[in-house]
């Protein structure tokens, strides 16, 4: 059970919330033109073995996207942040 | 080396059983192998198999980081099947099932391919319809499929909750007769003995930890014992992909997910067959030892920890008790988990890739196992031939860029919905 | 084998009606089940899985690997339950399991004759057989196999019970009600911390309980009890096992409520499942002892020498008259002295070559014969032991000398003991080898939030036992913030030889030449035998992993808890390595199997997923509505009329709605509340088409794209004020839409001032079609002007029914004049009955899902079958609805080329010939030629048109708008069936929209 500490709501287990993406990859402007910066934005990942930037939705919670430092290979739980604070 | 039969075994019985060679070397590396494949797992194997089979290629060295099928090979459900629809997907695992079926002999090793049928249960009328364009296209190539109705899914699987309470209610079913299981681990062995004796070197713990480079070009890895050069290196570390590509400066279209997988205590036979829940992701068979195989969804978050976690195992045996209500009071004797390359459109990798000398076979989401064979068949002729067979000339990375994503579910660029 | 006339932790006042295989044993109140079949002489009790040896009780606990039975019957029928642990109750109804006809004759013992053939790796190496392509021989074989195989049966009953979850928050868990645990939860509880203490046996003490009784240990485990229970921040979980523990902090338990009990009473559970989150935890899980591996070491009466205390000390049973007990550690003596002191004829072998007086003493004195440096070759007898063969033997367990018979009827055995490290090891992986204690135990380390104490920590005496409890109990409380003062740690008691002191690492007893005498099993379940391990070994699956796969030692229902670490020492012996070196495999959950309802608790059956019903569900269902599941959602599918089945009603509903008037339920739709200053700019992002023209009272239809530039969704959206907008989706999508609107706005956008709100379950909605639909709706909503002029297409307006303010949406989906009457939830029901009620002077019905499909597909919408998440707005003819003025999400990606490629599938109409329409998911062919491969494209819906009068379908065809007219091949080959078909736009009815615009 990934526990997740919310912003907003505190200390939560990781059933209230739905696992998003990588929350390092940024989001071309919109207006960008060129294919290959969103072919990488959609697609291509660094998926890292160890500490991993990533969004989750707390979906039954407050709704908030947040941005959680998690660690892919031991579970280790880090900072968790709201997105709309995160700098991209 | 004994060629395996029954008198084989009642001879070496009769001597004590002291006789018995090993099933493959523990040889010392030589300094430089025409292919290295990283990676000892059933698609590893394969490879280093069906190059030395079927193309001459017998310098090869399998470099394996821990014990051979120790990974995926080793952690998974053992289902075999070949009802994919898309186009890049079909004839693949179609031959992947033909390899199946001539698999034991092939190798003259026993893996057990048990061709005891799947269900994929539907709930809906979509889904029935969805059933039925996937057994259609299945047909049109030559692959068997059968579509039943509720009364004959009842008759055949009468243990299945048939009753007013099932939440969501069986409409019928899509059967592959020619679907069902083989034993895991005896891919991997099997593949090896095979492999080691056209003369391929299996080394086990050994790890890779980086390439040797040649201006651009790839010759050969590092591993944590020295060197070893080779013109070709050879991917096959599903799970790991993303690690081992990182390291040559690729970044892929894959993120790592852990998937579980779960046995019950042995009983006496009570599910002759594969069944897929088209309700929730769950599916379900019977060991030849009697321990009920269940599998489930991704813990969906990334992860390389080869544990999952209580949500999941919740959620798996719920959906084994909806469907099965008499599992009810059988008892769950052992859940783990396996890391998997979870693709972004589902699909896998079988080709060269844009680093010259590194060939890349990964990507293979929940669905690695019963592609071993034609994987490693695939794998072999675009290293032998550096250009990839028509069965795999789609599982190539560019394929994102071009548009062509084989998404046999729909989900679009989501990789833990596949 | 007899019950004795005193002592114990029975209660002789309470008989239990029990049975075994028909046969009464005489139990009372406080035994379990193998303590019964003992006290009854019931010998064999079961059978292996692959010879089907005979296999009596091996242990007293959870490790046992032979006294597996079927255990109540109908359905509470339970297969491979282990005797060891099953609680004596009255009524228990037990039987013998995987043989025929009974567990003392069992036909299938024949595999015994056989056992050289069925050594390591039999069945990869046969059944091969010489038939090319085909797997039939192998299956033909393995039917026989499988029906051997397995070990209990199941039911395919329904279980009657119930099962329950519940979530607990503590400071300290503390794991095993043994002198550790309990030493551990006073200190924890003590500090004011909150504790669970979790126990799997029915009473706390542990290793306590196999002790005589009324002893200085008994008082202590009493004074701390009596303490914790005093305490109110400490809750004592008895019959509860912790099976697991995970990451968060979160470990998994399951208490058994009812177990002990013919049948739960008063409504109660079976069993309940804990999700504990604890910030600590103290796994005080004690160890399991060790059998020795000799020739026939598996038969019954071998015994694990603690079993043969813990049945003559907690259940008064002398479980031998004469006994030989074969040790290479200390812990057996007390078990030799007591079972001489209760009247058995006991020999001792001790493996060692020499121990001290001080050990032999209490043992000499109570009339044990002890042969040093001696250990027992062989377990002879046919069905139970008759006597031991028992020989002098060196440091390495080969035999040195001479070997004598000695007659027992009991050989109990001590290799030493396994701390239960399981837990510990689910979290952090493998256990590390302790050379001095011989055993695996968890590294310790000082930043682990689960530490172990006492002899799951290979401990040394009971006061380190106490101290080490009671320490990190302090400890753990003080990491959780509970420094109150812990007091005095409790006193140690008196008690004989601790534990496994002295032990040497001998595992195996051998003859001179190196073999054992007979079949000596490794695992007795499993029935692997030491020379399968060699065979492995020479056979090169040496690693730990190979090792247990090829052998299956270690994967019986005991999880190798027994035959573990003998199977590592022979591999470790045979490479010439040390146990270290060879490792260990990881231990998984469940510690011990548990059931699967547990986990399951109430989600099956309705229960297994929420239902969603919209707020007139009920009314459907009272007015004949056959419902069908939508995702969460139940809709009304079709309203049978008398004598209908699905297709006569859906004809008649659609064409009652083209004719008359119909109403449809859409509360399902997704609904989002839009509102800001930039939700025009936020929709133009999110939506293909332009919205900074949409004015206030408008609706527009929408389509939007994946990130990937394939189809996402469509629906309308309405501006319902200068910056409010009522966005509608799909029903599928609702939920996908809302989570990407909010992560595109947190993310990406965070610039735009917009909210996304779901207002899904807040408003329901009916669409009310067909050429009588204003007049209706005029006539209900007096006062509201519907006219085609006041509102035409996608315009709404505001109404009122009886105070209820709905909006009326004018737009169109059958293509018929129609209106979408949004209602607050709460009247949605009245709103529709007086529709309905109204409505019947226009002949007004109510339609479903399937009728709302044909009509769609006259009309040439797409819906789910189309939208399924692999076709472009080109392959779905919605191209026209892209703004070329603005990027919008997914206008970059949908450009890739395949998606640009002419010849991909675009969505076309077909006019089936013939009576019996297509089916969908059929496959496109040209007229002539091979059907063969993927074929042009495929058949996505499919209807009758009573507007037309014909069957119709929508599908995507290759190269579609340029082969209007073309005849092609629709082949169902899964119902062989194949029909002719005209291609066709897909607008089929009304291509012009005049019935809408009415």
């Amino acid at each position: 059970m990934i526990r997740i500490k919310c912003p907003i709501c505190g200390l939560r287990n990781e059933t209230e919330f739905t696992y998003g993406a990588d929350a390092t990859v940024k989001r071309p402007e919109m207006g960008e033109q060129e294919q290959q910066p969103w072919v990488d934005y959609v697609f291509n990942r660094d998926n890292p073995r160890g500490w991993h930037k990533e969004y989750w939705h707390h979906v039954q919670g407050c709704r908030q996207w947040v941005v959680l430092e998690r660690n892919t290979l031991t579970h280790e739980i880090g900072e968790c942040k709201l997105a709309r604070e995160v700098e991209q | 080396m004994t060629k395996y039969s029954a008198l084989s075994v009642f001879r070496h019985a009769l001597s004590g059983n002291k006789n018995w060679g090993r099933a493959w070397r523990d040889p010392e590396p030589k300094s430089s192998y025409d292919v290295v494949i990283v990676g000892g797992g059933g698609h590893g194997l394969a490879t280093a198999y069906y190059l030395a089979k079927e193309h001459g290629i017998t310098n090869v060295a399998v470099v394996e980081q821990g014990w051979l099928g120790g990974g995926n090979t080793g952690r998974n459900t053992t289902i075999v099947r070949s009802n994919y629809m898309m186009p890049g997907n079909t004839m693949f695992y179609e031959r992947s099932m033909q390899l199946w079926e001539n698999l034991s002999q092939d190798l003259n090793y026993n893996v057990m391919i048990s061709q005891r049928g799947q269900y994929n249960l539907c709930h809906s009328p979509g889904q029935m319809d969805a059933a039925r364009r996937r057994g259609n296209i299945m047909r049109a190539n030559g692959i068997d499929a059968e579509l039943f109705d509720r009364e004959e899914v009842k008759r055949r699987l009468p243990y299945l909750d048939y009753s007013e309470n099932a939440r969501f209610p069986i409409h019928g079913a899509i059967y592959q007769s020619r679907a069902g299981t083989a034993r895991h681990d005896a891919v991997a062995w099997g593949y090896a003995r095979g492999a080691d004796q056209r003369g391929v070197d299996i080394l086990q713990q050994r790890e890779v930890t980086g390439y040797l480079w040649d201006g651009g070009k790839i010759v050969g890895v590092q591993t944590n014992r020295g060197d070893i050069r080779a013109q070709k290196v050879a991917l096959c570390v599903a799970g790991h992909s993303g690690h081992l590509a990182h390291m040559a400066g690729l970044r892929l279209p894959v993120e790592t997910h852990s998937l579980q997988a779960y046995v019950t205590e042995p009983y006496k036979p009570l599910v002759d067959t594969v069944i897929s829940f088209g309700a929730a992701h769950f599916y379900i068979s019977q060991s030849d030892k009697g321990g009920l195989v269940l599998g489930g969804d991704l813990d969906m978050y990334n992860s390389y920890a080869q544990r999952g976690g209580l949500p999941i195992v919740e959620h798996t045996l719920a959906s084994a008790k909806a469907l099965m209500p008499c599992v009810s009071r059988l008892k769950l004797l052992r859940h783990w988990a396996g890391v998997m390359d979870m693709s972004m459109d589902g699909s896998p990798f079988i080709t060269k890739t844009p680093v010259d000398g590194l060939y890349l076979n990964g990507g293979w989401c929940y669905g690695g196992f019963k592609a071993t064979p034609a994987s490693g068949w695939c794998f072999a002729h675009t290293i032998a031939k550096d250009e990839p067979h028509e069965d795999n000339a789609e599982f190539t990375l560019d394929r994102f860029n071009r548009g062509y994503q084989i998404d046999e579910k729909g989900m679009g660029p989501q990789p833990n919905a596949h | 084998m007899k019950r004795l006339d005193t002592g114990g932790r029975i209660d002789r006042s309470k008989p239990l009606s029990v049975t075994f295989d028909g046969t009464a044993l005489p139990a009372y109140h406080g035994d379990t089940l193998a303590s019964a079949m003992l006290a009854g002489d019931t010998m064999v009790v079961g059978r292996s899985f692959k010879y089907h040896r005979p296999r009596g009780v091996y242990s007293a606990g959870v490790e046992e690997p032979g006294a597996m039975v079927h255990l109540r019957d109908g359905n509470r029928h339970e297969p491979n339950a282990r005797a060891t642990v099953v609680e004596a109750f009255d009524g228990l109804v037990s039987s013998g399991q995987n043989a025929w006809p009974n567990v003392r004759f069992d036909v299938g013992a024949v595999n015994g004759l056989f056992s050289p053939f069925l050594s390591a790796g039999f069945y990869y190496k046969t059944f091969i057989g010489p038939f090319k392509n085909t797997t039939k021989f192998w299956m033909m074989c393995e039917a026989f196999i499988r029906k051997a195989a397995g070990m209990g049966r199941g039911t395919y009953l329904e279980d009657p019970d119930h099962y329950e979850k519940r979530n607990a928050f503590c400071d300290v868990l503390v794991i095993g009600g043994g002198v550790a645990g309990l030493s551990a939860a006073l200190a924890a509880g003590r500090s004011g911390a909150k504790v669970i203490l979790a126990e799997q046996d029915f009473e706390l003490g542990g290793a306590v309980l196999s002790e005589p009784i009324g002893g200085e240990d008994e008082a202590w485990v009493e004074a701390v009890l009596t303490e914790l229970q005093s305490m109110e921040n400490v809750r004592i979980l008895t019959r509860t096992t912790a099976f697991g523990a995970y990451d968060g902090d979160v470990y998994g338990l399951v208490e058994r409520v009812s177990d002990h009990l013919k049948a739960p009473e008063n409504h109660q559970v079976r069993q309940r499942y804990w999700m504990v989150h604890a910030e600590r935890s103290i796994l005080a899980t004690g160890a399991i002892e060790r059998p020795l591996v000799f020739g026939g070491n598996d038969k019954p009466g071998v015994m694990l020498a603690n079993a043969a205390r813990t049945y003559l000390n907690r259940f008064a049973i002398l479980p031998g008259e004469s006994v030989v007990v074969c040790t290479n550690n200390d812990s057996a003596y007390e078990t030799a002295a007591e079972l001489a002191r209760a009247g058995a004829t006991v020999t001792l072998a001790e493996m060692r070559a020499s121990v001290p007086s001080s050990l032999t003493h209490e043992a000499t004195e109570a009339g044990v014969s002890i042969l040093i440096g001696h250990a027992v070759l062989e377990a002879r007898g046919k069905s139970r032991v008759a006597s031991a063969v028992v020989v002098p033997i060196d440091a390495s367990g080969q035999a040195s000398g001479a070997p004598k018979t000695i007659p027992a009827d009991l050989i109990a055995t001590s290799g030493g003991w396994s701390p239960a490290v399981h837990l510990w090891s689910h979290l952090f992986g493998k256990p590390i080898y302790n050379e001095d204690a011989a055993c695996f135990i968890p590294r310790s380390e000082e930043n682990h939030k689960m530490q172990a104490a006492g002899t799951a920590m290979a401990t040394t005496s009971l006061s380190e036992t106490i101290e080490q409890g009671f320490d990190q109990g302090v400890k753990a409380a003080q990491a959780t913030g509970h420094a109150k003062e812990c007091g005095a740690r409790p006193d140690h008691f008196m008690t004989g030889a601790y534990w496994q002191r002295g032990i040497e690492p001998i595992w195996a007893v051998v003859r001179t030449n190196g073999k054992c005498q007979g079949k000596a099993f490794v695992d007795f379940q499993h029935d692997v035998k030491i020379s399968d391990i060699d065979q492995a070994h020479l056979e090169g699956y040496v690693s730990v992993e190979h090792l247990k796969r090829y052998t299956t030692t270690g994967m019986a229902t005991d999880q190798g808890k027994l035959s573990n670490v003998n199977a590592l020492a022979r591999m470790s012996e045979l490479r010439g390595m040390k146990i270290p070196e060879v490792g260990t495999t990881t231990f998984r959950p469940p510690f011990t199997p548990i059931s699967m309802a547990s986990l399951v608790g109430h989600e099956h059956g309705k229960h297994f997923r929420p239902t969603r019903l919209s707020p007139i569900h009920h009314w459907h269902v009272e007015n004949g509505a056959k419902m069908t599941e939508a995702g969460a959602w139940m809709r009304p599918w079709y309203y049978a009329e008398a004598g209908e089945g699905l297709d006569e009603a859906y004809i008649r509903e659609a064409a009652h709605v083209r004719e008359h008037v119909g109403m449809v339920d859409v509360s399902t739709l997704g609904k989002i509340a839009i509102q800001g200053p930039d939700a025009a700019e936020f929709l133009n992002r999110m939506y293909v088409n332009g919205w900074k023209t949409l004015q206030v009272g408008r609706l527009r239809y929408g389509v939007m794209l994946r990130e990937d530039g394939f189809v996402m969704d469509d629906g309308a959206t309405a501006r319902l004020g200068e910056h409010d907008y009522f966005m509608s989706t799909t029903t599928a999508n609702a939920a996908k839409v809302l989570a990407f609107s909010e992560h595109l706005l947190q993310t990406a956008w965070k610039d735009l001032k917009v909210h996304v709100t779901t207002v899904t379950d807040q408003w329901a909605a009916i669409a009310v079609a067909g050429p009588k639909a204003r007049d209706l709706l005029s006539n209900v909503f007096k006062g509201a002007d519907l006219s085609r002029e006041a509102l035409p297409n996608n315009h709404f307006t505001y109404a009122k029914l009886d105070g209820v303010a709905v909006r009326i949406h004018r737009m169109s989906y059958s293509g018929e004049l129609a209106y979408e009457v949004y209602i607050p939830s709460g009247y949605a029901r009245a709103v529709w009955e007086t529709l309905h009620e109204q409505g019947q002077k226009y002949r007004i019905k109510p339609y479903g899902t399937e009728s709302m499909s044909t009509l769609r597909i006259e009309k040439g919408h797409v819906a789910g079958p189309e939208l399924e998440g692999r076709t472009t707005m080109k392959d779905l003819g919605l191209e026209a609805f892209a703004s070329s003025k603005k990027p919008f999400v997914g206008s970059v990606l949908r450009k890739r080329p395949v998606l640009e490629d002419p010849e991909r599938p675009t969505l076309v109409g077909l006019e089936i010939d013939g009576a019996t329409g297509a089916k969908s998911g059929s496959i496109l062919f040209p007229k002539t030629g091979e059907t063969k491969g993927h074929g042009d494209g495929w058949v996505s819906s499919t209807t009758y048109s009573p507007a037309l009068g014909k069957n119709i379908a929508l599908a995507l065809l290759k190269n579609g708008s340029s082969r209007k007219g073309e005849t092609v091949r629709v082949v169902n080959f899964i119902g062989n069936e194949t029909l002719t078909a005209k291609v066709v736009s897909h607008h089929f009815f009304d291509p012009k929209g005049e019935r809408q615009n009415a």
